[in-house]
């Protein structure tokens, strides 16, 4: 990938990161922490091109690996969130 | 490689929901919906991956992510809302383990990269692997199975050297290109004992800001794995949480007053330091505390972690709606650091059904204590403690604290006469305006509901 426009994405996804918490209340703290681990498990992706291209056995190891963790994260980080912000309610008018 | 439009389009599409998303995340109002956005953007860049043409091992991949995702749903389904730190966690490891693998299988092949590309991997796959052991540490220090703050000799000398090897050792890898197989496991190994002895002597107090710490390493993490393999989704997902977990760190070690070199090279000494507390705790009956509350006109209540340990929410929740009915305005104030996590005791308020308007920030509410009749503290100690404002000895002088000794009246609901997490006496519970009502929280809220029904 060209190293300079990967550096204007970084850059760009480093703001908008801390954009979007600066002006988060305290409430939804832990369900953005953990909602943020879950966006980060699209790890999984990258983990299923580092098996999908594994040669050696080695290699299919520690993709397989690489794959079942990505899922885990993935998989736990939206139930997780999900149940905290589902329990998120205005009182009834 | 180029890949086909289908899936570079799945991906982007993957990037954008996974950023409204995250904004939908950031008001009470539209954060479920905004889980549920990310969540379908999970599901497109998973399902667009399979579609790349040529790639090898796919029924090992689906098993992979069968294994993976089922146990972690099933897990995640169970896990109690008290227990939700150190699930956050785990999972988070788990992510930074994959980054990490992601770089070896880089490493093993040897392809040729750029320096750029190499350093990149180096430092996503040292970052990641500290993550996962640190973030396996921290799990098993919130779950009880390492009861201990184990610190080594010179622990932070052992730190530093840990911290240069693992550093060498990477530069290494990025000159020797492509790696001997012996210098990558040395790398990976040094790695993993790094986050295993920068984590071990860690309280659990500390914990939480650590595992928001370990969040965005995880994310420039993936991050950098991401531009090894040329995916701008992953190099965005993983940045944004990079630098909004970063955030959120500090924002957390600011609210404890601990800045961040702090919690990870000295503990918090529970010394004796601070001055002498003068007067003494007076004790109170529920009858009393009931009477007290029922013809208040406004009632602050402030929740700790040890409410919640004692799963007396429920009923603190009963006892909120009878004291309204009767017409005494109640209010829930949080302080930053309330529970294991900023914010973990508004989710477990949620969870007894509190309604989020009533919950209030520090901020917010401290303005408010003055014209309290009654501010009742249900398992909290050190974040009302009033040391923080005036005794320059205390070991937590300048951390911000709720002004619940501003209230006309504090009741204190407490299992015994000790100390808080932190080990200081709390000069609020000796001050004329306090009463302590002693018993663990559960019952103790239940015989007040008693009381409260018989008061009409």
């Amino acid at each position: 990938m060209d190293g300079l426009l990967a550096l204007y994405i970084f850059m760009l996804a480093a703001f908008t990161g801390y954009e979007i918490i600066a002006k988060v209340p305290v409430i939804l703290h832990t369900p953005l922490m953990s909602g943020s681990n879950f966006i980060h498990g699209v790890v999984v992706v990258g983990s299923m091109i580092a098996l999908g291209n594994a040669d050696t056995v080695i290699e299919q190891a520690i993709g397989f690996f690489a794959v079942a963790l990505g899922a885990a994260n993935a998989a736990g980080g939206y139930v997780v969130t999900e149940r905290m912000l589902g329990m998120f309610k205005k009182k009834e008018a | 490689m180029t890949l086909p439009i289908y899936v570079q389009g799945a991906w982007f599409a993957g990037a954008a929901l996974f950023i409204f998303g995250l904004k939908g995340m950031s008001s009470p109002a539209s954060a479920r919906k905004g889980i549920v956005i990310a969540g379908y953007g999970m599901l497109i860049a998973i399902a667009a991956t399979f579609l790349i043409p040529g790639l090898k091992n796919l029924a090992l991949m689906a098993v992979a992510l069968a294994v993976g995702g089922a146990a972690a749903w099933i897990s995640g389904q169970k896990v109690k809302m008290t227990d939700m730190p150190q699930m956050v966690a785990i999972y988070n490891g788990m992510g930074g383990g994959a980054a990490a693998a992601i770089a070896a299988i880089e490493f093993a092949r040897g392809d040729a990269h750029s320096t750029v590309t190499t350093i990149l991997a180096v430092l996503g796959a040292l970052i990641g692997a500290v993550s996962f052991t640190g973030s396996c540490v921290a799990w098993a220090k919130l779950q009880g199975v390492l009861k201990k703050a184990i610190r080594l000799p010179a622990q932070n000398a052992v730190n530093v050297l840990l911290a240069l090897n693992a550093v060498g050792l990477g530069a290494a890898m990025v000159v020797m290109a492509p790696a001997q197989p012996e210098l990558i496991l040395f790398f990976f190994a040094v790695s993993l004992i790094l986050g295993l002895i920068v984590t071990l002597p860690i309280g659990g107090a500390d914990m939480p800001v650590v595992i928001s710490l370990f969040n965005a390493f995880t994310g420039l993490a993936v991050g950098f794995e991401g531009y090894v393999l040329g995916n701008p989704a992953l190099i965005i997902a993983g940045i944004v949480v990079g630098a909004a977990g970063t955030l959120l760190t500090q924002l957390m070690a600011k609210a404890m007053n601990r800045p961040l070199s702090n919690i990870l090279f000295t503990p918090l000494v529970a010394s004796g330091g601070g001055e002498a507390i003068s007067g003494s705790m007076k004790e109170v009956g529920a009858i009393d505390a009931a009477a007290m509350m029922r013809y208040a006109s406004k009632v602050i209540i402030v929740p700790g972690y040890g409410m919640a340990v004692a799963h007396a929410q429920h009923k603190v929740w009963e006892m909120t709606e009878i004291l309204e009915e009767a017409g005494v305005e109640v209010k829930f104030a949080i302080h930053p650091v309330a529970g294991r996590m900023p914010g973990h005791m508004n989710v477990l308020l949620a969870e007894a059904g509190v309604p989020y308007d009533k919950i209030f920030d520090l901020e917010e509410i401290n303005g408010e204590f003055g014209q309290a009749d009654v501010a009742l503290i249900i398992g909290a100690n050190d974040v009302v403690n009033p040391s923080a404002r005036t005794d320059k000895a205390s070991p937590i002088y300048g951390m911000p604290i709720l002004n619940a000794d501003q209230a006309q009246n504090v009741i204190v609901i407490k299992r015994g006469k000790g100390t808080g997490y932190s080990g200081v006496e709390n000069a609020l519970f000796y001050t004329d305006n306090c009463r302590m009502l002693y018993g663990d929280a559960q019952p103790m809220t239940g015989e007040i509901i008693q009381h409260l029904k018989t008061m009409g």
